[in-house]
């Protein structure tokens, strides 16, 4: 197998007669058995990629080959190679958790005795066995998941695509998908999952791109990503914002770049979270100005995008949009 | 997480997996049918409504010369009935494709068209069961198709041909919705004129003089014609023929576009 596992090369999509682009030249390479991380905010275009990838799309210019196959010259191919579980979990409600597996795995092309064979496997992997005869409209959000993911698994693929799979759900189902990825990865799977939360980048990802607007705006590991921002956001609250703009002033120094002032509140990135919060009370304090909340957290996906971009992510909806965007956002073609 | 991958049996052509793709997904969507009681109350609860209604509410007021009204109405219903079930197709593809499904196969190493082939074949085979049940309704209240067993078969087969033309239209439809219900709000004005403005509840002369030249030439009213005919042992001229013309007109319009609005979507 060779080095990258997904090779994309320059990939324009565009939509509504060229008038919208929802990927505008992004180039990419997935190293073999590890977990990719594209992130970005909704309509970045991460779903675009996934589709482009997974030859559900085709792109517009550009070239991409997933496992040594060309998505577009070998679509048939790469259907092979590859499982997707997209933004929705993909299940048909109707039918039963191994109903649902065993049409994947006929349409997986198997014979009879190893599709029903591997439909028990998974859902005894999933931890679904016991709800194997229940329509999957019976299943929570969790179990959905995990029987989306399960779904794409049926025909072990060496490459696994993922579109926001946590999305929607409760801390404990979130933990429980991890554990998989990580179980998967261990295994010899190369993942490529697209998510909106840093901190899911973070505990899985080993290499990450950052897309906004259909480019690509930052890229590296994690680590690198966290250090070119500082590693933790000090949020500063003050009674009027005649005091956040006068404790501006006097702190300014202590964050690499200049802190973002929105009203009564003051949020600045900074490398060493206590000793610069230290710094930032004493020099408040001296001043005699009233602080009424003080914070520190890790950096958010919004974080890396108000540093990377100037922009919050979900500003993204406020600039300027083209016509039929929205609508088509919302109807996730 | 244990076994190694075993796909693709070699031993199978290519047009076989299609055509087993296809049975896999038409499976898929009978078996979800009958499990949603709302769809199977639309299926089979409304064509006997129309039914009872016209038989016993509307049919005293309407006479039909030469034929009783129950026996020249019936083999309408069954005309309507087959292209109500038809708009199914619009539904189950824009659900399909609203709730990532369509994404999920094209992303399978399966036959793509098998989606949309699946969807009409299972369209068409729940229209063969509600045509059995319909009909039987209409021997109790009175039918008698007079005509025979096989020219019963062959009116059966007209319009489960014309029906199934007319669903890659609806197919089109489902894939070009916004959403499941929008799908179906669609194919209200597009069914209803053609159901209504026909010779399915009353004759030709009896509709207004500037309605007649549609009404009689449509495809609705010519399959209802040839139906009929067949089931009543009535003459029914080249309404066969102009039936057929239709159903492959249609499909050579239809299917192409939606094959085409299916290769967009995702």
């Amino acid at each position: 197998m060779s080095e990258f596992a997904v090779e994309a090369t320059d990939i324009v999509r565009t939509f509504h007669d060229g008038n919208f682009r929802a990927l505008d030249g992004v180039t990419l390479r997935v190293p073999t058995g590890q977990v990719f991380g594209l992130l970005g905010p909704n309509g970045s275009g991460k779903t675009t990629m996934v589709r482009i990838l997974s030859t559900v799309l085709a792109p517009t210019s550009g070239t991409a080959i997933v496992n040594g196959l060309d998505v577009v010259k070998q679509p048939g191919r790469v259907r092979k190679v590859i499982g997707l579980a997209g933004q929705f979990a993909a299940v048909d409600e109707n039918l039963t958790g191994f109903e649902n597996l065993r049409m994947v795995s006929f349409l997986n092309h198997m014979e009879k005795s190893t599709a029903i064979r591997r439909s028990h496997e998974l859902l005894v992997d999933f931890g679904l066995d016991t709800f194997a005869n229940k329509q999957a409209k019976t299943y929570s959000g969790g179990m959905r998941r995990r029987l989306d993911l399960a779904a794409a698994l049926v025909a072990n693929p060496p490459i696994l695509f993922l579109d926001e799979p946590t999305t929607g759900l409760d801390p404990q189902s979130r933990q429980d998908l991890w554990s998989i990825i990580e179980r998967l990865v261990e295994g010899g799977t190369t993942i490529l999952l697209t998510t909106q939360y840093l901190e899911e980048a973070d505990r899985l990802c080993k290499l990450l791109v950052v897309l906004d607007h259909g480019k690509i705006i930052a890229e590296g590991t994690s680590a690198q990503l966290k250090s070119q921002l500082g590693n933790t956001v000090l949020v500063l609250t003050f009674a009027s914002t005649d005091d956040a703009q006068r404790a501006n002033d006097l702190i300014a120094g202590i964050p690499e770049k200049p802190a973002n002032v929105d009203g009564t509140v003051i949020e600045a990135t900074v490398s060493n979270g206590p000793a610069a919060a230290a710094d930032a009370l004493r020099r408040i304090d001296d001043a005699q100005i009233t602080l009424v909340g003080l914070q520190l957290r890790e950096p958010s996906l919004d974080d890396v995008f108000l540093s990377l971009t100037g922009h919050k992510a979900e500003d993204v909806d406020s600039v300027e949009v083209p016509a039929g965007r929205r609508a088509r956002r919302k109807a996730k073609v | 997480m244990t076994t190694t991958a075993t796909t693709s049996s070699p031993h199978h052509s290519a047009l076989r997996w299609a055509f087993s793709d296809v049975l896999t997904l038409a499976k898929r969507n009978l078996i979800a049918l009958f499990r949603t009681p709302t769809l199977v109350v639309f299926a089979i609860i409304q064509p006997i409504m129309f039914v009872l209604l016209f038989r016993y509410v509307f049919g005293g007021a309407i006479s039909v010369k030469g034929v009783s009204y129950v026996n020249y109405l019936l083999p309408g219903i069954l005309v309507q009935t087959v292209i109500f079930g038809s708009v199914n197709t619009a539904i189950g593809l824009a659900e399909d494709l609203h709730k990532g499904l369509i994404e999920r196969f094209k992303a399978l190493p399966m036959a793509r068209m098998a989606v949309l082939g699946g969807r009409t074949v299972a369209d068409l085979l729940r229209s063969v069961v509600v045509l059995l049940i319909i009909t039987g309704v209409g021997v109790l209240v009175g039918f008698r198709p007079d005509g025979g067993i096989v020219p019963y078969i062959e009116a059966c087969l007209v319009m489960l041909v014309f029906a199934y033309c007319l669903s890659w239209g609806f197919a089109f439809v489902g894939l070009a919705a916004p959403s499941a219900e929008a799908a179906q709000a669609m194919t209200f004005p597009l069914i209803f004129p053609l159901v209504f403005a026909s010779v399915i509840f009353v004759p030709l002369y009896k509709l207004p003089w500037w309605l007649q030249g549609f009404a009689n030439n449509q495809p609705i009213s010519q399959a209802t014609y040839a139906v009929r005919g067949l089931m009543l042992g009535t003459p029914h001229g080249n309404s066969v023929w102009v039936s057929l013309a239709w159903s492959i007109g249609l499909i050579a319009l239809l299917a192409p576009l939606a094959v085409n609005r299916f290769r967009k979507a995702a």
